[in-house]
Order: structure tokens, then C-alpha cells, then sequence
């Protein structure tokens, strides 16, 4: 069973879900924007991708961003990651201003805050799973001695400790998907965003994801942003679901 | 990312496009070989040129003479001594002095006398030259005859080919080996008794000496000599001695027997038993050094001469040579300037997910950035390396080339092409800062990448 909120309450909807739902609830929020706004100019006109949303998302939830295509939900996760900025509004993730931020702090803040898992997997095909898995740690200057052992414990954490010499085309889908998970783990992130994990998956394959996903939060007590448009499985694995429209924020449900 | 990952990734992207990146490197070796041939060849001709001039033996030479001697040869030189009368005298202790400025190598007296050769009862006259032990490098002994002087004061001779034909005009060669004699003048002090002073001519003229007379006698003498050398040139071109020599003997052994020189006349008129020299020769280690020397024996308070100017003029034409080689030569590498940026501009096209992904991942614009600088230094060092072999065996056949043409014209073969160890080093560090600098344009771009349109871009 799901709570539902009318839009114009987000933020009391918010400060609610604070008082009652999650184990980690007495933390500082993981995650918080404040009418964050992404305009992109185009054709002479600007385009409203993100247009004055307003949440907080706790540490160790797991919550679901959904909302049809140009909803505004992957500009949103961008904003959450650091690789775009936004046009006006904050984003605080641990009490830090992304837009503040210098591009440097960013890619340090992506280097060790968080992790990202994408649709397309974005493995690097011409590497072994090792070496994309290996390849966040040589941007955060990890030790080559310790490499080696973080890059097998994250693959076989996701199953895949036999398959340490492949390459990405010789793995399933869903296999490839594993790995792009190990990589977003491998430096320990407090925040894994997701951006349609499942799309390229069948629903089956999909499932097992989701199911290791969530583990994995429970495990790290890692805070799970993921977008997605498949409601069934977003109520099955995230405590909270957002919906999205034209940029703005429409309603959010607690799942029971 | 550290230094090594960042080569580590360097390298692997560089092997992802074998084909592409091979064909740049070798584009930047060919570069790289056409700048070290040519300024190798500019080294070649340049020492080619000095080995000829030191080789005359007057490039690197510098004539010492006393100012109380000569006067009235040179006005201005006069001018510039206020009393001649006073300036030091060429002696030992200044000899000994100008052996030990820096970049000298030797000093020695020039010695010319008179004397004659018997052999087969038969005697000749000619100039007797002595000559140091640097003259072997002289060129006059490139074709040399037999061997040249085993030590400094050895009792040997070796004798111009003209004069040889004189002693032997059949088979001037057989000579060598042969033992001739020497009849020489030597210079001998007055008896102790007489005080240094001549006791005859001034009896017979009924006029007595006065205490400032002062003489020495010439009593003719006889050296046994070994002949072990026939030289067809005058060592120096002749330019160090008025007269021509046609037997020359070590400088230390005419010291040594105490020859009667012309310019025993001079010391006689100065006076005093100490030996002074007319002419000092102070060969220095390198031409570019003469006026250094120069300088410092003027100091000393003595009249000297080079042949300085010539090599000035030398150096400027081959700086001007070595500018225009090095500009043709830098034009291949220009050529492979523009192929390095071609393939790094088309590997971010290529790479853009990839580039995207890293920044996703936690690589900063600066990552990426070096990144493909690091590409690039990869391929100009490997260039470099590659160009470095490519510019020997193309050294080596120009060198062999010349020394056919040499062969042909019959002349002696000379290395025209001498790639120096620094030119090496170089030649690296220049061929990595030109694909740094190609680089430069390509990394920018890369680190600008948007990381949200690239990975939109499938």
C-alpha cells in the first residue's frame, strides 16, 4: 500500500516521511534540493527540464524516480551526480552545494561519494571487467597494491568473481549490468543513483538487479536514487516512489 | 591519477588503434630523422672543417714573442707599450707560466738552424726544424712514411720527401731505417775563466773589451740520427718558419744538443747567461679558446699573433648552416605535427562515451587532459626513438655514400655525417615537447566534453 501526496505538499509530505519511516531517519538527509531549476536554451526558446523541485531523501532510503520520458527524472539524477549543474536552486548532498562546487570538487565528489549505474551499462569495451572496475580507483589514486584485491571483492560481490578477465561482450546483459554495479561500488560510494537500471533488461534479469541493488543498500546502508518508468518493479524495491512531470515535482508515495 | 596509470592508460588507448597511431609515430620518427640528419650533417661538416683547420695546426696556435723584440714591425702595437725596453723576456719561468693557463696544451720554442746531413760521403745542406709531439696529429703527417718520432729527444730524423731524393735519388724510401749524421752548430758559453767575456778581437784591434761585452761561441758538432719517417708536406704549411725545413727532429733533442739559432744574435745583444726565447708557439686545447689564451698571455705582458679571424667566420657560417639545416629538417616534423593532431582529434570524436564515462566515474577535466597529453608524449617519444634509428641508418649512408665519392676522386674517406650523443637526447625531448604541443588542442577539447551529452551519444 502506498501514501500519497497532493503536489502542493511536498514539503510536508517531506518533513513527515522524516518523523516516520526510515531506520535512518535521525541522520542529516542524504540528499536535499531546494526549487532546483535546469533550463536548456534551444531553438530560440529555453526548455524547462527540471523546474523548481523540492526533496529530501534520507540516508540508507531507496527511492524511485518516475515519470514518463522528459519528465525531467535522469536531468534530475545528473544534478544528483554532479556532471551537470543546475540553472538556479541547491543541491545539497551531505550537507554539501553541488552548484557551488568547482569542477575539481566535483569529479572528487563523483570519485568518492557516489556511484552511477546507467541504462547502456557504459562499460568500456575495449577493457577486461577488471579494468573497468579498476579504472574509478586509478582516478582516486588507490594504491596498485590495494587495487587489485577492492576490484575482486566488488566483482564478487555482484557474482561475477569467476568472470574476472572477460570482456564486457562476452557477458549477458545482465552481467554487464553487475559490472557496471561493481564499478559504482568499488570506491564505496554513500550514493548510488541508478538511471533505468532495468531498461535494457529482460524482467526476469531485471528483477535479480533490483534484488542486489537493494541488498547492497541494506548491507552499506547505501542511500539508492534510481529512475525508472516501470511502477511495478519501483513498488517492489523502493520505499518511496517520485513522481515527475514537465519538470516539476507531481506527488510521492511512501510504499508500505 | 599517478604518473604510471596515467602512462599505463596512455599506452593501452595507443594499442586500441594500432594501425592509426603506428602510421602517426612512424609520420613523427620520419620527422624526427630528417632534423637529426640534417643537423647531424651540419655537426659532420662543421667538425670536418675544424679537424682540417687544427690539422693545418695554426687555428689553434698562438706565436708568443717578447715586445722588447721585433719593434718597429707593427707601429701600433709599438704604440700600445709605453717601454718596450722594460717588457719581460721570453724565458723559462714565463714558459713554464704559459704551460699552465688553462687550455693549453703545449709550449714550445721554435727552433730553426742550419745544418747539413752526411750520408754516403756525400753532405747536404738543409734547414733543420724541431718539432714538438703534437705535430703527429698535423695533417702533413697524414701520409706520413715510416713512423714519427718515437720520444720527445729521440736520436732520430724524418726528412721531407725533396730532400730524401737528394740523399738517395733512386729509392728515397730505402732511407728509412738508415742512420745519417747531423752536422750542426752548437752553442757553447765561454770559458769560466774569461768571465763570459771574449778576450780576441778586441786584442787584435788594439782595443781592449769593456766589462759590458758579452759572447758565446758556435763550435760545429755531429749527431748520429736515425732517419724513421719521409713526409711529402712542410708540417704547419711552412707558416711557422721563415725558411723551409727539410729535416725535422724532435723540439726537446735540438734543446737538448743546444743548437745555434739565428736569434742567438738578440740574446747576445741582451746579454746575461739565461736562456731566452725569440719565438714561443702555445698550441691550445680548442681554436675557440685562442683568444681566451691570447688574452691571458697578453696580460702577461707579451707581443702575440693567431690566425683568430678565420675561425670566428667559420663558426658564423656554420651557425647560420646549422639554422638553415635545422629549419629543412624541422619541416617533416611540422608535416607530422598536423598527423598527430588529425589522429588525437579524431580519437575524441571516437572516444566521446568513453570520455563521458570516465567523468561519470570521477576523472576531472585535468584526468582527461592528461590523458591524451600523455597519448601524445607517448607517440613523440616513441617518434623520437623510431626517428633516432631512421636518422643513423641515414647517417650511415650518407657517410658511406661520400666515402665511395671519396674513394672514386681518390682521396681519403671523412665522416661528413657525426650524430653527437646530445643531439640524441635532444632529439627526443624535442620530438615529445612538438606532440605535447600538437596535443594541446585535442586534450582541450576532450577535457571539455560535456559528460551528459556524451553519454547521450550512442
Amino acid at each position: 500500500m502506498a501514501l500519497r501526496f497532493a503536489p502542493e505538499n511536498v514539503m510536508a509530505a517531506s518533513n513527515l516521511l522524516k518523523m516516520t519511516s526510515f531506520p535512518a531517519a535521525e541522520k542529516a538527509p542524504a540528499v536535499q534540493t531546494d526549487d532546483v531549476c535546469r533550463y536548456y536554451p534551444m531553438g530560440g526558446g529555453v526548455i524547462h527540464a527540471v523546474n523548481g523541485i523540492s526533496l529530501t531523501v534520507e540516508s540508507g532510503e531507496f527511492v524511485a524516480l518516475l515519470g514518463q520520458s522528459g519528465s525531467g527524472k535522469s536531468t534530475l539524477l545528473n544534478l544528483l551526480a554532479g556532471l551537470d549543474r543546475p540553472t538556479s536552486g541547491s543541491v545539497l548532498v551531505q550537507g554539501r552545494d553541488l552548484a557551488k562546487m568547482s569542477s575539481e570538487d566535483l569529479a572528487r565528489y563523483r570519485r568518492n561519494d557516489v556511484g552511477m549505474v546507467f541504462q547502456a551499462f557504459h562499460l568500456i569495451s575495449s577493457m577486461t571487467i577488471t579494468e573497468n572496475v579498476e579504472l574509478p580507483l586509478r582516478f582516486a589514486e588507490v594504491d596498485r597494491t590495494d587495487r587489485a584485491q577492492r576490484v575482486r571483492d566488488s566483482l564478487e560481490r555482484v557474482g561475477l568473481g569467476h568472470r574476472l578477465e572477460h570482456r564486457p561482450s562476452e557477458l549477458s546483459g545482465g552481467e554487464q549490468q553487475r559490472v557496471s554495479l561493481a564499478r559504482a561500488l568499488v570506491n564505496r560510494p554513500q550514493l548510488l543513483l541508478a538511471d533505468e537500471p532495468t531498461g535494457n533488461l529482460d524482467s526476469r534479469t531485471g528483477e535479480d538487479i533490483l534484488n542486489l541493488i537493494r541488498e547492497l543498500s541494506l548491507t552499506l546502508g547505501m542511500t539508492v536514487v534510481m529512475v525508472t518508468h516501470e511502477r511495478a518493479l519501483a513498488e517492489r524495491f523502493a520505499q518511496r516512489l517520485i513522481f515527475l512531470g514537465d519538470g516539476k515535482l507531481v506527488s510521492q508515495e511512501v510504499v508500505a | 591519477m599517478k604518473g604510471y596509470d596515467l602512462f599505463e592508460l596512455a599506452v593501452r588507448n595507443l594499442r586500441q588503434s594500432k594501425l592509426r597511431n603506428g602510421l602517426t609515430t612512424v609520420g613523427i620518427s620520419v620527422g624526427v630523422a630528417s632534423l637529426v640528419a640534417m643537423l647531424s650533417l651540419g655537426v659532420g661538416l662543421q667538425q670536418l672543417a675544424t679537424r682540417r683547420l687544427a690539422g693545418s695546426g695554426m687555428f689553434d696556435t698562438v706565436f708568443v714573442t717578447s715586445k722588447q723584440d721585433f719593434r718597429g714591425f707593427d707601429h701600433e702595437d709599438d704604440q700600445k707599450t709605453e717601454h718596450p725596453e722594460k717588457a719581460p723576456v721570453l724565458d723559462q719561468p714565463a714558459r713554464d707560466q704559459m704551460t699552465h693557463l688553462r687550455y693549453v696544451t703545449e709550449v714550445e720554442p721554435e727552433v730553426r738552424v742550419m745544418g747539413e746531413i752526411v750520408y754516403g760521403g756525400q753532405t747536404h745542406f738543409g734547414f733543420v726544424t724541431g718539432l714538438p709531439m703534437s705535430a703527429r696529429e698535423n695533417e702533413a703527417f697524414d701520409n706520413l712514411q715510416g713512423k714519427f718520432f718515437s720520444g720527445p729527444a729521440a736520436d732520430e730524423v724524418i726528412l721531407m720527401e725533396e730532400f730524401a731524393k737528394e740523399l738517395s735519388p733512386q729509392d728515397p724510401k730505402q732511407l728509412i731505417g738508415q742512420e745519417v749524421t747531423l752536422r750542426y752548430g752548437e752553442r757553447q758559453a765561454l770559458p769560466a775563466d774569461t768571465g763570459g767575456r771574449p778576450q780576441l778581437s778586441g786584442a787584435q784591434n788594439g782595443d781592449s773589451n769593456s766589462a759590458d761585452d758579452f759572447g758565446f761561441s758556435v763550435v760545429r758538432k755531429t749527431q748520429a740520427l736515425k732517419v724513421i719517417g719521409i713526409i711529402q708536406e712542410e708540417p704547419y704549411g711552412g707558416m711557422r718558419t721563415v725558411s723551409r725545413g727539410r729535416i725535422f727532429l724532435p723540439v726537446d733533442l735540438t734543446e737538448k744538443l743546444n743548437m745555434a739559432q739565428f736569434t742567438d744574435m738578440r740574446s747576445s745583444l741582451r746579454g746575461g747567461g739565461g736562456k731566452t726565447y725569440m719565438t714561443l708557439t702555445v698550441r691550445v686545447k680548442d681554436p675557440g679558446k685562442v683568444s681566451e689564451v691570447q688574452d691571458a698571455i697578453n696580460k702577461m705582458g707579451f707581443r702575440t699573433f693567431s690566425v683568430l679571424d678565420a675561425t670566428k667566420s667559420l663558426r658564423r657560417f656554420f651557425t647560420v648552416l646549422d639554422l638553415f639545416l635545422g629549419i629543412f629538417g624541422s619541416l617533416a616534423l611540422a608535416v607530422a605535427t598536423l598527423a598527430i593532431i588529425n589522429t588525437l582529434v579524431m580519437a575524441v570524436l571516437e572516444r566521446r562515451r568513453e570520455i563521458g564515462v570516465m567523468k561519470a566515474i570521477g576523472a576531472s577535466d585535468g584526468d582527461v587532459k592528461r590523458l591524451f597529453f600523455a597519448e601524445a608524449g607517448a607517440m613523440g617519444f616513441f617518434g623520437g626513438v623510431l626517428g633516432i634509428l631512421l636518422g643513423l641508418a641515414m647517417g650511415k649512408a650518407i657517410n658511406v655514400g661520400t666515402s665511395i665519392y671519396l674513394h672514386r676522386h681518390q682521396l681519403p674517406s671523412e665522416a661528413v655525417w657525426i650524430l653527437p650523443p646530445w643531439l640524441i637526447g635532444a632529439a627526443i625531448v624535442f620530438s615529445i615537447v612538438v606532440s605535447l604541443l600538437a596535443g594541446l588542442y585535442p586534450a582541450s577539447r576532450a577535457a571539455r566534453l560535456d559528460p551528459v551529452q556524451t553519454l547521450k551519444y550512442e
